[in-house]
């Protein structure tokens, strides 16, 4: 056993690859041995996963007869695209347009932002900066829900009820310690000797965060801008209380109104459901590697 | 000041007097994030305090109110009906979530392709909306043209959210259901990070499939363990949307959690200074819960866990 560690520790040797190899077959034998019960368990959760899903798309394309006659899990003997049709036309679009205006004046100011502050707290010293830094730290366990009521009479007071700006402004805030705290992960992982030959060709600190830090954090600006576009995306409480005109619904309220006003239309219901999806998942089909491989890395740092 | 410090670098070299240029200005660089981050948030995070004491119907003029709505909430058996249910959901939620999303974790960060392929649909629920998933939800189980007549699963068939026990449970299977996912992927990139050297290790000294998961991946896993369920424990006092949609805190008061008591009281019932009460309940609770969740890890979490490499 021990002859075989010591060659180890001499890459390159013949022995070395040899025992390499044997490392990596047995931990395919390892990873065989967990195949079973794991590859059960994978697949009963896939299941679980797919299986509304699957409802929720197949329902979504049936005709009201074949809602109410066919079996629930049987696909549609007559897929229609009706449902969708009318729900594109029970302004669907204007929700879907202030969705996007939310969503991007949201996440657009964030990311700057938050990336200049992040540049500054990995690249400064100093009391201040640690202060700022703990400050966004702690803001990462303050519940949104619980500051609605004082956001409501700010809101009010500042003549923004019931207004898009209304919901991007206290969203840009509770984005802002995650995603500080994300980009400054990433740009401490910069190695040093590249800002040091920045200072050395003469560059201020503005000019190195904008031609050296921002394009090499360009995988992790990608990242939270995902995650904080899908936060905002979905969000529900500010714009139930912050808005309430019906041509300032944001998706997921319009879902809600729907669902009211088509209670007995359950496959109209459905395909808003799935429309209203559809943007996310185009993203996360282009963007899941960036999305999967940064907001790991953000946490587990 | 200034013609200190101007002093002080005459005599050193061109560093030094760069280092003092850049001191004083990266601080600026963070102005703009502070500011908003301190206007909407951490202002209305004092403001609830401060609103915890005045009357204020949401519309009028705002009074003092003293510790009048302190004194109403704290003696409202409403109050330790939602508190209970707030902390039944997060421990039940927490024991249900972490142990699925930790196995799903380890399952995933394998190499295998189908398993990467079942890692892209298992965080599909990552993409619908709370709103979507509750509204989803209800036409699955509706008794006659849902799950249950689908399935031909008679014992899906109950009155779903009808009954306080079912109601809950329903909650918390929907909830696991939704952010699973999230977890598992933070358990997947946690697992990667383990040094294969160490199984190779314990490869050598014999030890199985259960006792490497033991003994190398889950004290491995420790921080994110940590991290899962700081984010899990903080999160489930805001399922607000999920429950809002899906039941609106019925039947009866069942599912009334701190949260919604909050946007009743406030937004239909008008009372605003007995909803703030409740916001700095909740507001306590949280930090408390993140406090007590980072000492569990150590106080240097960054500097430890690189230990191990």
């Amino acid at each position: 056993m021990s002859t075989v560690l010591k060659s180890d520790s001499k890459p390159g040797t013949a022995a070395s690859t040899a025992s390499s190899i044997k490392a990596k077959q047995s931990l395919g034998t390892r990873i065989r041995r967990l195949n079973i019960p794991g590859g059960l368990g994978g697949w009963i959760w896939l299941a679980v996963i797919i299986i509304p899903v699957y409802y929720i798309v197949i329902t979504s394309l049936k005709t009201s007869e074949g809602y109410f006659g066919q079996n629930p899990m049987a696909l549609p003997t007559s897929p229609t695209l009706e449902n969708y049709q009318l729900v594109i036309e029970a302004n669907f679009s204007t929700y879907f347009m202030n969705s996007v205006i939310v969503t991007l004046g949201s996440v657009v100011p964030t990311v700057l932002i938050a990336f200049m502050a992040a540049f500054a707290i990995v690249r400064g010293k100093g009391r201040y900066l640690k202060f700022v830094n703990g400050v966004f730290l702690m803001g990462l366990a303050i519940p949104l829900q619980a500051t609605i009521i004082p956001i409501y009479l700010m809101i009010i007071r500042l003549n923004l009820y019931d207004s898009l700006l209304a919901i991007m402004l206290p969203s840009i805030a509770f984005a802002i310690p995650l995603t500080v705290l994300i980009l400054s992960n990433f740009i401490r992982d910069v190695p040093n000797e590249l800002f040091e030959s920045m200072r050395l060709d003469g560059c201020s600190e503005w000019q190195t965060m904008w031609r050296l830090a921002l394009p090499l954090t360009k995988p992790a600006i990608v990242t939270v801008a995902i995650y904080n576009g899908l936060h905002v995306w979905n969000g529900f409480l500010l714009p139930l209380v912050l808005t309430q005109s019906p041509g300032l619904r944001v998706l997921p309220l319009g879902l809600w109104s729907f669902q009211g006003e088509f209670s007995v239309n359950i496959p109209a219901v459905l395909a808003s459901v799935v429309l209203s999806t559809l943007p996310i998942l185009v993203i996360y089909v282009l963007g899941r590697r960036q999305l999967v491989s940064g907001l790991t890395a953000g946490f587990s740092k | 000041m200034s013609s200190t410090t101007s002093h002080r670098a005459l005599p050193g070299t061109q560093k030094t007097r760069e280092t003092v240029k850049q001191k004083s200005a990266l601080p600026w660089l963070t102005l703009p994030a502070l500011f908003f981050f301190v206007v909407f948030a951490v202002i209305p995070l004092l403001g609830v305090l401060v609103l915890s004491f005045a009357n204020w119907d949401g519309i009028g003029a705002i009074g003092a109110a003293g510790m009048e709505n302190w004194t109403s909430v704290l003696s409202d058996p409403e109050l330790y009906n939602s508190l209970g249910l707030t902390f039944m959901i997060m421990i039940v939620s927490w024991l249900v979530q972490t142990p699925i999303s930790l196995l799903l974790g380890v399952f995933t960060a394998g190499t295998q392709r189908y398993r990467a392929a079942l890692a892209v649909l298992y965080f599909l629920p990552l993409l619908l909306s709370s709103a979507a998933v509750a509204i989803a939800y209800k036409a699955l189980l509706d008794p006659n043209f849902g799950l249950a007549m689908g399935l031909g699963l008679p014992f899906l068939a109950q009155d779903w959210l009808g009954v306080p026990q079912l109601a809950l449970g329903l909650i918390i299977f929907v909830i696991a259901w939704q952010f699973v996912p999230f977890h598992t992927l933070i358990y997947q990139g946690g697992v990667r990070q383990i040094p294969k050297s160490l199984y190779e290790a314990a490869q050598i000294d014999g030890a199985g499939t259960i006792k490497q998961f033991f003994h190398i991946t889950l004290p491995q896993l420790k921080y994110t363990i940590i991290t899962s369920s700081t984010l899990m424990v903080v999160g489930s006092l805001t399922y607000f949307d999920l429950i809002f949609v899906l039941t609106g805190g019925g039947p009866g008061n069942s599912t009334r959690i701190l949260a919604l008591d909050m946007y009743l009281r406030g937004f239909r019932a008008n009372l605003m200074g007995p909803a703030s009460v409740i916001a700095v309940i909740l507001v306590v609770i949280g930090l408390a819960l993140a406090l007590f969740l980072q000492r569990l890890g150590g106080k240097d979490q960054q500097g430890s866990q690189l230990e191990g490499m």
